[in-house]
């Protein structure tokens, strides 16, 4: 029964894993363009959150609308601000300054909030749960990230089928150039582009903030788990990152089952099997 | 080479510099000399990543994973097989090379930002991974027998003495290598890769063995690097081992800052780094925001850094590697 219920919560914490993964799938998909600092952005809004629920004493999942939309809007302007000198033909300049960024990050919420390991308090939500029956029961917790997470990916999807942006947003990660030559304004799509995975970035903070232990130093880890699931589910799918994090939920959870130490080796292990077997990922675009 | 007057310049340079240095023991106490030495390791991590990043394009922030394994290399072997640990050091070098092996195989399936991620997560499953072997000590590390120390030299003064001059001659044969590699037919190869890779591409430069090669190479001397930085150290534990802060985010800083894709440009960013160093350290987490903030703004206003930066007033090259035309 321990096993079933490893997999099981192994399978809901692939929903938060896949809410990392988006934002970092839709920067690469459009952008060709990897922020090395996205796990140091996620723990910077948990950390936020933790701010927020301080000042208001509010549940934290209300923190959702402050955090969100902060987070989206801090990410159109620091596009258009910042990244959109570095991003272009060559990598080099965009992955040293988002390594920059992380350090300093990590180094400034170190200084900001010492590097104590926080947990913010859902509430009642915290210790609910839903029975199954013969000892199995799932947490409320996680399986709000779970739906989150199809809610978030499912809207996206939404997005770049249905709406005018989302065209022109899958236009540009076809061609770039040619976007530009039809008159459009690459610098704002870039824009929007982050502005949505800021804010899906922003929902994962949240979510992280009441789902485990966070501190300063958590982000790297997280900017791994993204990748992961990235690369697992296929580049350019956002169906695939939830398929990817699900996976990597699910061999953590395994691996934790075997031996505590276990937990995040078995993840990358089945990680770079996969990447052995399928370097396209299980659903390649 | 001709030695004309520029060249006399360059040899007079070299002399004054590395003269003083090989006899630091001589006038260096010990302090002064603990310090050179890693000044040398971390000159010749900061050279090793250059030929990748700025030379072959190969952007990685998993070269941890070589040091450390370089470190654990020597360790079992001196303990396990009773190895000395001079002979030590070449054999976990060549050690870590033939690990880096299948390692390449599996990041090179990964490109540009992507591999950069890749290479930190092979770097954390060999982090995570060693912290599981009892052996070695698990989690909280080993220290290396004593007698294996002791049967190094005579003495400690000598035992430091001869650690200087490991690291010294370790961080010249890197510095030199990586010199004559560029001026070599494969420097004109990776200079082109870095221009134009397509281009390169179409003009008959074999990218991906060339590529292949290098990362094998630099990370069989980030390994032999590492079996020397442990052995000075005389402890090992996975978190200083396969430390991404020690072995690629100070590495890195000193690169961009010093100016990334010139040899000269990682010896002003070590120099900097280290006088840095010496009047921040007190800062602690400020002085690492600091470096972040000024690597970050030389990527975004300079990408050359500060080599970059002087040259572009007044050009001039301590290691010529670029071809003239003749006549």
């Amino acid at each position: 029964m321990d096993w079933i219920n490893a997999i099981i919560q192994g399978v809901l914490l692939g929903g938060l894993y896949a809410l990392f993964a988006a934002g970092l799938s839709l920067m690469f998909g459009i952008m060709r363009f990897v922020n090395l600092a996205h796990g140091d952005f996620i723990v910077a809004g948990a950390f936020g959150a933790m701010v927020l629920v301080e000042m208001t004493g509010l549940n934290p999942l209300w923190m959702l609308c402050v955090v969100v939309p902060v987070m989206a809007l801090a990410g159109y302007t620091g596009q258009r601000l910042v990244l959109n000198r570095v991003v272009g033909q060559d990598l080099l300049p965009s992955i040293l300054v988002t390594f920059g960024f992380s350090v300093i990050l990590q180094n400034l919420m170190q200084e900001a909030f010492s590097a104590d390991s926080r947990r913010l308090s859902a509430g009642a939500l915290d210790t609910a749960s839903l029975s199954l029956g013969s000892g199995l029961s799932i947490g409320a917790v996680p399986l709000l990230m779970f739906v989150v997470a199809i809610v978030v990916l499912g809207g996206l999807n939404w997005f770049f089928a249905h709406t005018n942006m989302g065209r022109l947003l899958r236009a540009t990660s076809d061609d770039p150039e040619m976007i530009g030559l039809m008159g459009a304004d690459r610098r704002h799509i870039f824009g929007v582009a982050m502005l949505l995975a800021s804010a899906v970035v922003g929902i994962a903070a949240v979510l992280l903030a009441v789902k485990t232990n966070f501190d300063p130093t958590a982000g790297p880890i997280r900017l791994l788990f993204a990748f992961e699931a990235v690369i697992i589910g296929g580049l350019g799918s956002l169906w695939g990152t939830l398929i990817g994090g699900v996976i990597l939920g699910v061999s953590q959870g395994i691996g934790a089952q075997i031996d505590p130490g276990f937990q995040i080796l078995a993840g990358h292990v089945v990680f770079l099997i996969i990447l052995i077997l399928r370097p396209q990922g299980l659903f390649p675009r | 080479m001709t030695m004309n007057n520029t060249n006399l310049w360059r040899f007079a340079l070299l002399i004054l510099v590395v003269g003083p240095l090989l006899f630091g023991p001589y006038w260096a106490d010990r302090g002064t000399m603990r310090l050179l030495i890693e000044v040398f390791y971390f000159l010749a991590l900061a050279q090793l990543w250059n030929l990748l990043a700025g030379y072959s394009g190969l952007i990685s922030v998993g070269q941890q994973a070589f040091v450390g394994l370089g470190g654990y290399m020597i360790f079992s072997l001196a303990m396990f097989a009773g190895v000395p640990v001079l002979w030590g050091l070449p054999l976990a070098g060549i050690a870590t090379a033939l690990i880096a092996w299948p390692t390449a195989l599996i990041a090179f399936r990964l490109t540009g930002p992507y591999f950069a991620i890749g290479t930190w997560v092979i770097a954390e499953v060999f982090r995570l991974g060693f912290a599981q072997i009892p052996a070695l000590g698990g989690g909280s590390g080993i220290s290396l027998p004593t007698a294996m120390v002791k049967a190094m030299a005579a003495n400690r003064a000598a035992r430091e003495s001869l650690t200087y001059w490991i690291a010294l001659g370790l961080m010249l044969v890197v510095l030199l290598g990586v010199w004559l590699l560029m001026r070599s037919k494969v420097g004109l190869g990776l200079s082109a890769l870095r221009d134009n890779e397509e281009a390169a591409v179409s003009v008959g430069v074999r990218t991906r063995p060339l590529k292949f090669v290098v990362y094998i190479g630099v990370a069989g001397m980030s390994g032999m690097l590492g079996a020397l930085i442990f052995l000075q150290k005389l402890r090992i534990t996975p978190e200083a081992a396969f430390s991404v802060n020690d072995w690629s985010v100070l590495v890195i800083f000193i690169v961009v800052i010093g100016g990334i894709g010139s040899l000269e440009g990682p010896i002003l960013g070590c120099i900097l780094f280290f006088v840095l160093r010496e009047f921040l350290a007190d800062l602690g987490t400020w002085y690492m925001v600091i470096l972040g903030v000024v690597s970050v703004a030389i990527m975004l206003l300079e990408p050359r850094g500060l080599w970059g930066m002087i040259t572009r007033y007044r050009p001039m090259t301590l290691f010529p590697v670029s071809r003239k035309s003749a006549g």
